[in-house]
C-alpha cells in the first residue's frame, strides 16, 4: 500500500481507525484506517459498490459501524446522531440530491443556518439569517431563484443547491459525495471552481467521485478502495500508477 | 403579524361569536357550536403531527378519550371526598392534556423507528389498547360506561353549556396561537424537513428524533384537552364512543379538506365540515356524517389534493414571483398521507 502523504497517526482533523462495517453476512466495509489532515484536497475513488458511500454514512452517523473508531478534530463521534455530528463542523452532500421539496430555496439553505450556526451562537437576528441565505445562494449562482421550489430546478443547479445547503452550516470537513454526476463538461468545471474555492477558505475536502478527470484536476491525496478495503493512499499519480489499482479498478 | 396581536384578534372574534351565539336565544347553538369548536381543536392538534411533520396519526380517538376519561377519574374521586364537587373546566383540560401528552411522548418513543403507514398502523393499535384498558377499569365505569352530572348553571353565564362552549372556544384559540407560532418558528423549519426527507434533515443539523417527539407530546395534549371536558358535555361516557373511529376520521379528513401546510386549513376544514355535520344532523341524519366527510373527502382529493388553502394559493401563483415560497409552499403531495 502506499502511503506517500500522511500526518502522523491522530494529527488529522478526521481520523478514522479500523473501521468496519457488516451488512448481514456482507462484509462492506473492513479495517479502513485514515488519517485527513486539515485543509487536504482528498479524492475518494473506487469501483461500485466498494463502499465509498457506506463510508462516508459511517463518517456522518447515517450508519453505525460495528468495528472502529472514527474521530473528528480530536472527538470521538461514535454514539453521537448524524445532526450532532452536523453541527461539530461534518458536513455532506447526497450522491442523488435530497432537497426540501415543500420548502424554497432560501428555506433550504436557512435548515442549516437555523439548526446548526444559529445553534453553535454565532448568528443571532432573523436577518442575519436571511442576508446568509441570499449570500450562500449567490454563491453557487442560485440567487434569483431564491424563493422558487427546489422542482423548478435544472440538474446542475440543483448539485448547487445540495452543495449551498452542505456549505451553509459553517463546516471543517465537506464531503461531496458524486457531486458531478451526471453533469456536462462545463458544468463539471463550475462545481470544481466551487470547491476550490471553498477548500481554499481553508474546508477540508473529501470528494468522492467517478469521474476521473475531476478526481484527477482536484484532489491532492488519492485514497482508492475495492470491495470495502483501502488498497492505496497516497499523491494521485502515485496511485495511478500503482499496479494493484490498476489491476482492480481500472482494468 | 406578531403572536401577540393575533391572540388579540381572535380573542375579539371569540368574544363577538360568544355575543352572538347568546343573542340568538336558543341554547341548541352552544350545544352544536360546542362540537364544531372540539373539532376546530383536534384537527389543528392532528395536523401538527400529521400537516406539519407528515406522520399520519390514527389515533386521535383514544388521546381524545385519555382526555375525557381524565376528567371520568377526577369526578369519581372527588365524588369519593370531601373536596368542592365542582372542578373548574381549564383544570380538567390542564390534567387531561397531561395525561394525553405524556401517552404522546410515550407514543412517539415507541415508533420513531416507523415512517408511513407503518406509524399510522401502530396509531391504530395504540388506540385498540387504551381502549381495551378502559373497557376493564371499573373505576371509571368499565364497558358500562359513566355517567358525569353537569352542573346547571354557572355563575354569569348561565346555562353551563354556554361555559362548556366559551372554555371550548378559548382552547381553539390557543391551539391556533400555538399552531401558527410553531409555523413561524425555528420548530415549523424542523418540521417541514421530517415531512420532506429526515436523511437530508439530520445532515443539515435537524434533531429530528427530538423534533417528533415534541409533535408527538404536543399533538397528543391537545387532543386530550379538547376530551376533558366532553365528559360534561354528553353527560354518558362510553368507551365505544369515545374512542370511536369518528374523531380519528374527522381529524384527519378536516386538515386535508382544508390544507395541510398551514393553520388556516385545519380551522377552515372544521368550520366547514363541522358545520355541515351539524346541520346535517338537524335535517337529514346523524347517521349521514361519516357518509358526508367520505364524499367531501374524495371530492377533495380530486379537486384540490392540497386543500382550500392550495386550491386559493394555486390561484394566486398566477403571479408566481410574489407568492410562491416566501415561507412553505405545499408540494405536490398533502404531507406524506399514505
Amino acid at each position: 500500500m502506499n502511503s506517500i502523504a500522511n500526518g502522523s497517526p491522530n494529527t488529522g482533523l478526521l481520523q478514522i481507525d479500523n473501521l468496519g462495517k457488516r451488512f448481514g453476512g456482507f462484509v462492506a466495509l473492513e479495517n479502513i484506517s485514515l488519517s485527513v489532515p486539515a485543509g487536504e484536497r482528498l479524492g475518494l475513488i473506487g469501483p461500485n459498490g466498494s463502499g465509498k458511500s457506506t463510508l462516508v454514512n459511517c463518517i456522518c452517523g447515517t450508519l453505525r459501524n460495528e468495528q472502529g473508531a472514527v474521530r473528528f478534530d480530536g472527538r470521538k463521534l461514535d454514539g453521537l446522531e448524524a445532526h450532532q455530528r452536523t453541527r461539530l463542523g461534518l458536513s455532506r452532500s447526497f450522491q442523488l440530491p435530497r432537497p426540501f421539496a415543500s420548502l424554497s430555496l432560501a428555506d433550504n439553505i436557512r435548515i442549516p443556518l437555523l439548526y446548526t450556526v444559529a445553534a453553535r451562537g454565532t448568528i443571532h437576528s432573523a436577518r442575519e439569517v436571511d442576508e446568509r441565505c441570499h449570500h450562500l445562494l449567490g454563491e453557487v449562482g442560485l440567487e434569483a431563484k431564491a424563493q422558487r421550489l427546489p422542482r423548478d430546478l435544472t440538474q446542475v443547479e440543483m448539485r448547487k443547491l445540495e452543495l449551498a445547503r452542505a456549505m451553509a452550516s459553517l463546516p471543517k470537513l465537506l464531503i461531496a459525495d458524486e457531486a458531478m454526476a451526471g453533469l456536462t463538461h462545463s458544468e463539471i468545471e463550475e462545481i470544481l471552481t466551487l470547491l476550490s474555492r471553498l477548500n481554499d477558505q481553508g474546508v477540508t475536502i473529501i470528494l468522492i467521485e467517478h469521474i476521473m478527470r475531476a478526481v484527477m484536476s482536484f484532489s491532492r491525496r488519492l485514497v482508492v478502495l475495492v470491495s470495502g478495503k483501502k488498497i492505496a493512499d497516497g499523491a494521485p499519480d502515485a496511485v495511478m500508477r500503482d499496479p494493484e489499482v490498476e489491476r482492480a479498478y481500472l482494468g | 403579524m406578531r403572536t401577540p396581536a393575533f391572540l388579540l384578534i381572535w380573542l375579539v372574534i371569540a368574544a363577538a361569536v360568544f355575543a352572538g351565539s347568546l343573542a340568538i336565544g336558543n341554547d341548541y347553538v352552544f350545544f352544536a357550536g360546542y362540537v364544531i369548536l372540539q373539532y376546530v381543536v383536534l384537527s389543528t392538534a392532528w395536523n401538527i403531527l400529521g400537516g406539519y411533520c407528515g406522520y399520519v396519526n390514527f389515533g386521535t380517538g383514544a388521546f381524545f378519550a385519555l382526555g375525557a376519561y381524565s376528567t371520568v377519574a377526577i369526578y369519581k374521586f372527588i365524588g369519593d371526598s370531601e373536596l368542592p364537587h365542582v372542578i373548574p373546566i381549564p383544570v380538567l383540560m390542564l390534567v387531561g392534556g397531561a395525561v394525553s401528552g405524556v401517552v404522546g411522548l410515550g407514543m412517539g418513543y415507541l415508533t420513531l423507528r416507523l415512517r408511513g403507514a407503518f406509524f399510522s398502523i401502530a396509531t391504530l393499535a395504540l388506540a385498540v389498547v387504551l381502549e381495551t384498558l378502559v373497557v376493564n377499569w371499573d373505576y371509571v365505569g368499565g364497558s358500562r360506561g359513566a355517567y358525569v352530572i353537569r352542573p346547571e348553571e354557572m355563575p354569569l353565564i348561565g346555562n353551563y353549556i354556554r361555559y362548556l362552549f366559551l372554555m371550548m372556544m378559548l382552547l381553539s384559540v390557543a391551539s391556533i396561537t400555538i399552531a401558527r407560532l410553531i409555523e413561524h418558528s425555528r420548530l415549523g423549519y424542523g418540521f417541514a424537513t421530517i415531512r420532506d426527507d429526515e436523511l437530508a434533515a439530520e445532515a443539515s443539523g435537524v434533531p429530528t428524533l427530538r423534533l417528533k417527539l415534541i409533535a408527538t407530546t404536543l399533538s397528543g395534549a391537545l387532543m386530550g384537552m379538547a376530551g376533558a371536558p366532553f365528559p360534561y358535555y354528553i353527560g354518558f361516557l362510553q368507551p365505544d364512543s369515545t374512542f370511536g373511529l369518528d374523531y380519528a376520521v374527522n381529524s384527519i379528513a378536516m386538515p386535508l379538506i382544508g390544507g395541510t401546510t398551514s393553520w388556516v386549513g385545519p380551522l377552515i376544514g372544521a368550520l366547514l365540515l363541522g358545520t355541515l355535520q351539524q346541520v346535517a344532523t338537524v335535517t337529514i341524519s346523524s347517521a349521514v356524517n361519516l357518509l358526508l366527510v367520505g364524499v367531501l373527502l374524495v371530492v377533495f382529493v380530486i379537486v384540490a389534493p392540497n386543500g382550500i388553502v392550495g386550491l386559493v394559493r394555486t390561484y394566486w401563483q398566477r403571479k408566481p414571483e410574489e407568492f410562491v415560497g416566501r415561507r412553505r409552499v405545499d408540494a405536490d403531495a398533502p404531507g406524506s398521507v399514505p
